[in-house]
């Protein structure tokens, strides 16, 4: 922090030793950690460790065995399995559906503003209302997307069948994530310079040969930027989502990680095996920032 | 100089506001009572409505109402401010909150200990029996104040069930053939339940007398307590909701009262659900309804016997000023007289919890204008509770529901036998009770 200059020594105009100065100008941002993130963080691995009533009045030191407890839990292996495939297949599908939509708009001659606001709608919703929006177009008999499904001959019923309820949450994940995906590379696309275009051009690629060996490369630093926060919105972010969709049912089909330990907190007052959850969530997520910082590292030299 | 002129400005100023301070209070200075509630919309507006009538009816006290969200964010909310050392006064907490409640030994103040302190006239008998066994210890005093209370009832559609001429159904036998009569007269579903784990289980073993837990449904103790829901009849019931939804007999609909919707546009005939639900139905449905009690299972001796109370209860809660008591004890004095109930029950659709106030609705007229709202008095009322139908005291219910609901989804899927999933259910939820005995208190 004290650069070049030695230590003690005064930065010129200033009262300030170059030693405090940026302490006090780091406070803030300090505080903010510690209160919101450092203190929490701390509290949880504590009560990782205790067993104690709701109401804080007594608490035993249990050792490893919420951990034992969750880790040898059957429903806690199945929601790891199904919270994976949940954020791999959602981030996949949104990520080529906004790059192909980002493209396909970017390559309008007219109307492209009118595309943009439409595609963009979307991300302006909150995951709840969003949720909400596709729980009445898909409620059994009396929703207009479940009429067309049943007018198709699919016996429709989310309520009960699994494989429905997943479809349903993975659909309405997608086209909300969509709206990020599409807004983030429709940015890239546009600062994409012009003359290596025009370079492809003049060499012959056009149409998806241009797409797929010159700007698909170019836009790797956003693909992985977009993955990143694709993974991290489905891992934290979608408990809402789920809770007004099928609320993990049926049977488990819907309960991924972050639900999981949504009902354990909130609705099961179950603070030990909650705080174990968080923090295996906590692990997940550090991995998946450290990832990204490598590849970030490797794609773009310092 | 100036300085001098000043201080004693400041200090005639200062002597004023003393003067004013100390006068002012004998008028203003009412004690304040916290009161967090999780009734939203009109019934949060009905809620309003009796706490104003009481900051009305007296000068001392004010009572503040304050809505904290869902049932499970306001319990969250009052352990929250116990734990920073600033609880409400009083806190609405849902049914399966009250094991939780009452395990936490020292953080509430036993209603019927505040109002025998504050010489408030009370007494368990005051109150509707199943609504009180539901919320008082083993020993019959009430540790909370019986609110808002609901059970399940049976809603038909008049019209379909003329056109395939039958009645409405009084036992599950009669509930399949009066199914399969209806499918067999074009309706596409015979019947759908809201509240699947509560009606299904829980309720489906008060109403057949069937105990659901060891020790009175763990009245008697925390500790030792499992589940007994491996018995013959949940067997057979498991097993004919599964052949019903094979059939169309029986459509499911999801938790809550997300099926509610199927009764509506009529494609089922009749819908199991909590009598507070009569409200929504009646504002949705667009063709003759009724109500009826729920079915009860036939093969069972001594069926039906009575309905649990669902809805919540009022808690008062430790560490609040001394002073606040005297005030929270009239409040809930206030709520329990006969007028305050009738008013209440009559705009809600709650059954009134006190006999007094069913007295006075009955004494107006309101049974026999609204046979319906009855079905739900006579339910709970049916028969004196047996020790383990006054209600349901065991730890983690929220977590056994969720047991239960998944069990019920994978035998209506077809994935598991009800046996196999029965076996599970007593499994997990077993676990469950004994991590609970062994935090909760001993003492009832």
């Amino acid at each position: 922090m004290g650069g070049s200059r030695a230590a003690g020594e005064r930065l010129p105009g200033t009262w300030f030793r170059g030693r405090w100065l940026p302490w006090l100008l780091l406070a803030p941002q300090l505080l903010v950690i510690a209160v919101f993130f450092l203190w929490p963080t701390l509290r949880a691995l504590r009560d990782a460790f205790y067993q104690g009533d709701a109401f804080g009045l007594s608490e035993e030191f249990v050792g490893l065995r919420h951990f034992a407890h969750t880790l040898g839990s059957a429903e806690y292996g199945h929601a790891l399995l199904l919270t994976l495939a949940y954020a791999l297949l959602t981030s996949a599908l949104s990520l080529a559906g906004g790059f192909a939509l980002a493209v396909a708009v970017e390559g309008l001659r007219s109307g492209r503003t009118l595309f943009r606001t439409l595609f963009l709608w979307p991300y302006a919703l909150a995951p709840a209302i969003s949720a909400a929006l596709w729980v009445f177009l898909f409620r059994p008999q009396v929703g207009l997307g479940a009429g067309l499904l049943e007018h198709a001959g699919v016996h429709w019923n989310p309520a009960l069948q699994a494989g429905q309820a997943q479809a349903l949450v993975l659909a309405t994940t997608v086209w909300q994530l969509l709206a990020y995906n599409f807004l983030f590379y429709g940015a890239a696309l546009q600062s994409l310079p012009p003359s290596l275009l025009e370079a492809a051009a003049l060499d012959g690629a056009r149409g998806w040969r241009r797409v797929r060996d010159v700007i698909w490369p170019l836009l790797a630093p956003t693909t992985l930027f977009l993955v990143v926060t694709d993974l991290s919105f489905v891992l934290f972010d979608t408990f809402g989502l789920i809770d007004v969709l099928t609320q993990g049912g049926p049977d488990h089909a819907t309960e991924t990680l972050v639900y999981k330990l949504y009902e354990d907190a909130f609705r099961n007052f179950d603070q030990g095996a909650a705080a174990v959850q968080s923090l295996l969530l906590m692990l997940l997520v550090t991995g998946l920032g450290v990832l990204q910082l490598r590849l970030q590292r490797r794609r773009v030299p310092a | 100089m100036t300085f001098r002129i000043a201080m004693r400005r400041f200090t005639r100023a200062g002597l004023w506001l003393a003067a004013i301070t100390l006068a002012v209070p004998a008028h203003a200075a009412r004690v304040p009572i916290q009161f967090w509630h999780a009734m939203s919309g009109e019934l949060g507006v009905e809620v309003q409505h009796l706490v104003d009538g009481f900051n009305a009816s007296q000068d001392r006290y004010q009572v503040i109402a304050v809505n904290r969200g869902s049932y499970d964010q306001t319990m969250l909310a009052a352990i929250a401010a116990f734990r920073a050392g600033t609880p409400p006064d009083i806190v609405q907490v849902f049914d399966v909150g009250t094991a939780t409640m009452m395990s936490a030994r020292g953080a509430t103040v036993p209603v019927y200990a505040l109002m025998q302190q504050q010489k408030q006239p009370f007494a368990t008998g005051l109150f509707i029996p199943a609504a009180a066994s539901y919320y008082a210890d083993a020993q019959g005093r009430l540790l909370s104040l019986p609110f808002n209370a609901s059970t399940p009832v049976l809603y038909y559609n008049k019209a379909m069930l003329a056109r395939a001429g039958v009645t409405p159904p009084t036992s599950w036998a009669q509930m399949g053939a009066a199914g399969t009569r209806l499918l067999a007269t074009g309706a596409t579903c015979g019947f759908s339940t809201g509240w699947p784990e509560w009606i299904q289980f829980e309720q489906f073993a008060a109403w057949n007398g069937l105990p659901y837990a060891s020790a009175d449904n763990g009245y008697q103790s925390f500790q030792g307590v499992h589940l007994l829901l491996q018995a013959p009849a949940f067997q057979k019931h498991l097993g004919d909701l599964a052949a019903w939804s094979r059939s169309g007999v029986f459509r499911y609909g999801g938790p809550e009262s997300n099926a509610l919707p199927l009764f509506i546009n009529q494609t089922c005939a009749m819908y199991l659900d909590s009598s507070s639900s009569m409200a929504a139905i009646a504002g949705g449905a667009r063709f003759p309804w009724g109500i009826a009690p729920m079915p009860h299972a036939a093969s069972v001796p001594g069926a039906p016997q009575n309905s649990l109370t669902g809805g919540a209860s009022l808690w008062v809660m430790a560490r609040v000023p001394a002073d606040h008591l005297p005030g929270i004890a009239a409040f809930l004095h206030y709520l329990m007289s006969a007028p305050v109930q009738a008013q209440w029950a009559r705009a809600t659709g709650y059954v009134p919890v006190t006999r007094g106030g069913y007295d006075a609705l009955q004494a107006s007229g309101y049974y026999r204008q609204n046979p319906g709202a009855l079905v739900a008095v006579q339910e709970l009322s049916n028969k004196p509770p047996l020790a383990w139908t006054r209600g349901l005291r065991l730890g983690y219910l929220p977590q056994l529901r969720q047991i239960q609901r998944n069990a019920l989804e994978a035998v209506l899927a077809g994935k598991q036998t009800p046996a196999a999933a029965l076996r599970q259910v007593v499994q997990q939820g077993d676990g469950l009770l004994q991590r609970f005995g062994e935090t909760a208190g001993g003492e009832r």
